[in-house]
């Protein structure tokens, strides 16, 4: 598995490039963008903290348990962004490899989704009139 | 004992520090260093969620917590 958390741009295609299998025959790909609202609001930037060692961590627990879920799974790369983010920008990027396509989409939603879950990663949205943790109150 | 707490996100903001030096039993189970910091920081339970993590693992309720343990307030992740 590849996993990674940078405060660097994310090179996409890098990271497909890692997931590259002869024995695949599907490659599904997740990519997560800075949007420019939020609930109404206008979003200026984001600013994503890690717990660097942890969220790694976590990472490497999501992605082997897809495939414990998916044992024909043959890569499955992660690379999370930290750090200031703008408008358009890729927050992160999941890709998978399986023989057949069905289990590709499959694996990939595990993956983003439970990483929402469980990665100690936060977001803070800064509007033009303020800034809120989200997800941090009910 | 003497627990060094990291903290993140609004859990920072909350305490006004990236970390926290914190006097608690020795052995203190992680709800009871919860209990303790929800006392401490009021704003603690005007979040979502928060957990405990010990060396980069979500910790259970009745881990008992060591010196050397490397612990972390997480408050509700957002990432993706």
């Amino acid at each position: 598995m590849h996993i990674h958390l940078t405060d660097q741009p994310i090179d996409v295609a890098a990271v497909l490039a890692s997931v590259q299998d002869d024995g695949a025959g599907a490659v599904n790909t997740f990519i997560g963008t800075v949007r420019n609202q939020s609930t109404g609001r206008r979003v200026v930037r984001l600013d994503y903290e890690a717990y660097d060692a942890m969220a790694i961590r976590q990472m490497e627990h999501v992605a082997a348990q897809a495939q414990e879920k998916w044992p024909m799974l043959r890569q499955v790369a992660v690379t999370h962004r930290k750090g200031r983010l703008d408008i358009g920008d890729v927050a992160v990027v999941v890709a998978v490899s399986t023989p057949h396509r069905a289990d590709s989409f499959a694996a990939c939603q595990y993956i983003i989704d439970t990483i929402k879950q469980v990665v100690p990663i936060w977001k803070k949205e800064e509007y033009e009139d303020g800034s809120v943790w989200v997800a941090a109150h009910p | 004992m003497k627990l060094k707490i990291a903290l993140f996100g609004i859990a920072k903001e909350i305490v006004g520090s990236s970390s926290l030096d914190l006097d608690t039993p020795d052995e203190q189970s992680v709800a009871g260093l919860m209990n303790q910091l929800r006392s401490q920081y009021p704003a603690l339970n005007e979040l979502t969620s928060f957990a405990v993590a010990v060396n980069s693992e979500y910790a259970a309720d009745d881990y008992r917590l060591h010196q050397r343990d490397e612990v972390a307030l997480i408050p509700p992740v957002s990432g993706g």
